[in-house]
């Protein structure tokens, strides 16, 4: 049986009926057609399903659509703001933060959530956060570069 | 990968969540954070007929003090867990085990109370539990009961808590003063899961000598133990280097070691034993503070 449901995406109101057992990031993908969320592992392990649910990273194929009811969701096209990139998004364009780019829309969310609870992480607290995000091409010493790249951008622009 | 077909309920209350697991019985699974349920449900290892999420239950998440005892709410996430003032304040090795559990995005969404009710073998907090004496407070049509961390853990992945309960809440006792804790573990290289993972409480009085010593170990067998040969091998005694290795080596004994995929018998008791030791030293210079 389907079951309404409506939530916040990007800023913009979703409504579908969808079958309880439709994961979270499928009915981002093929409901509401924002591919930009990814599906690595399905396992959970991966992190390139991460998107941000209420003000924190999650990851979006370990959850049902169904459990997101009035939910506020940021995928990675929400990012951008007027046509300009994020900070982060800046930052692993600056520091040349991926290679194929598969995990990047999940490392650029994962990020986002370093640095709203630690605004200035060390190299370490960097790596020890981005423990849930696989990355099979770049080796991930640019991932960090990017992110201390947004981090100092960030507070720069703060100032 | 597409979970059997299930239908979805969400209750508003402890008391309606109750007599819907009365009504729907075996084909019911309750849904807390998802991140042990889901995933199980993707593998098609578990596939419920009914699944009744708590996000909409009111009182099962948050942490308070309540007289020394802290009373953190099932439905309190790995993060809040984490991130508590209060249990960082009081009984940091539990924030401490919530901060090492899978990744932030994990542990942004996955419950305490879950963890618990679940009791994968190679889950964190259930050696904490142990070590800690966390009491667990399970609601069912009768009433409330409360189950000590001894009488937990039943087996894989079985607990003390009905088929017709909730767990509603946990409750840490207070530590005396002079009193340290650390979780250490060895994580599988891919989920962070324990391969094994040692918790341990002392109680050190004024002149250095342990007058309380409470170990859990979790990841080798098929269900968290307390360590009691351990345990016996620190009490009443000043907890110097040459003490703390001698009692370690009692680590596996009680537990039923398992050999998988990440390692033999011989490996993992080996494992058990160093990661006792570790966490004892840590907990010794706690208790110095
Ligand atoms: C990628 C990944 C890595 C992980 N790494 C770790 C790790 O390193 N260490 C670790 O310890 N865990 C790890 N986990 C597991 C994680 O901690 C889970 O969140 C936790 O085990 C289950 O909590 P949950 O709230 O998600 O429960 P759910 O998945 O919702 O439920 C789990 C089970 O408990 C039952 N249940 C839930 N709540 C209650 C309740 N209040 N009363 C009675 N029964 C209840 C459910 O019916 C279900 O059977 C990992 C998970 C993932 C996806
Ligand atoms: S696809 Fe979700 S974690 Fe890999
Ligand atoms: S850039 Fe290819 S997986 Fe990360």
């Amino acid at each position: 049986m389907k079951l309404p449901v409506k939530m916040t995406i990007n800023g913009q109101t979703q409504s579908h009926e969808v079958e309880p057992r439709l994961l979270l990031v499928h009915y981002i993908r093929e409901v509401v057609g924002l591919t930009g969320t990814h599906v690595g592992c399905d396992t959970s392990q991966c992190g390139a399903c991460t998107i941000l649910m209420n003000g924190v990273a999650v990851k979006s194929c370990t959850f049902f659509a169904v459990q997101c009811e009035d939910a506020k969701i940021t995928t990675i096209e929400g990012l951008a703001k007027d046509g300009e990139l994020h900070p982060i998004q800046q930052g692993f364009w600056e520091k040349h933060g991926l290679q194929c780019g598969f995990c990047t829309p999940g490392m650029i969310l994962a990020a986002w959530q370093i640095l709203d609870r630690t605004p200035s992480p060390t190299e370490e607290q960097i790596r020890h956060q981005l423990e849930g995000n696989l990355c099979r091409c770049t080796g991930y010493h640019n991932i960090v570069k990017a992110i201390q790249w947004a981090a100092e951008n960030m507070a720069t622009a703060k100032k | 990968m597409y979970p059997a077909a299930f239908e979805y309920h969400t209750p508003g209350s402890v008391r309606e969540a109750l007599s819907l697991l009365g009504k729907l019985g075996d084909d019911a699974k309750l849904l807390a954070g998802g991140h042990s349920l889901i995933p199980m449900m993707k593998l098609r290892l578990a596939q419920p007929k009914h699944v009744i999420d708590l996000r909409r239950v009111p009182g099962l998440a948050g942490i308070k003090d309540d007289k020394g005892t802290i009373v953190i709410g099932a439905m309190t996430t790995h993060w809040q867990v984490e991130s508590s003032p209060v249990l960082r304040e009081k009984c940091p090795i539990v924030s401490d085990t919530a901060g090492v559990i899978g990744d932030p995005a994990v542990r942004n969404v996955g419950t305490i109370g879950g963890s618990l009710a679940h009791a994968d073998p190679a889950a964190d907090m259930p050696a904490t539990a142990i070590a800690a004496g966390f009491e667990f407070v399970c609601e069912g049509a009768k009433g409330r009961r409360t189950v000590k961390a001894d009488d937990w853990f039943k087996g894989l992945m079985s607990t003390a808590v009905g088929d017709d309960e909730i767990l509603v809440e946990i409750r840490v006792p207070a530590w005396a003063a002079g009193s340290g804790g650390a979780y250490l573990k060895f994580p599988h290289p891919a989920s962070r899961f324990a391969v094994v993972g040692a918790a341990a409480m002392v109680t050190l009085d004024g002149t250095g000598v342990c007058t309380k010593a409470s170990v859990g170990i979790t990841g080798a067998g098929t269900k968290a133990v307390r360590a009691k040969g351990v345990e016996a091998g620190l009490t009443g005694q000043t907890l110097d280097q040459a003490t703390i290795e001698v009692a370690a080596q009692k680590a596996a004994e009680g537990v039923d070691v398992q050999a998988d995929l990440q390692g033999s018998v011989e490996y993992k008791s080996h494992l058990c034993r160093v990661f006792a030791r570790r966490a004892i030293e840590a907990a010794v210079k706690r208790a110095k503070g």
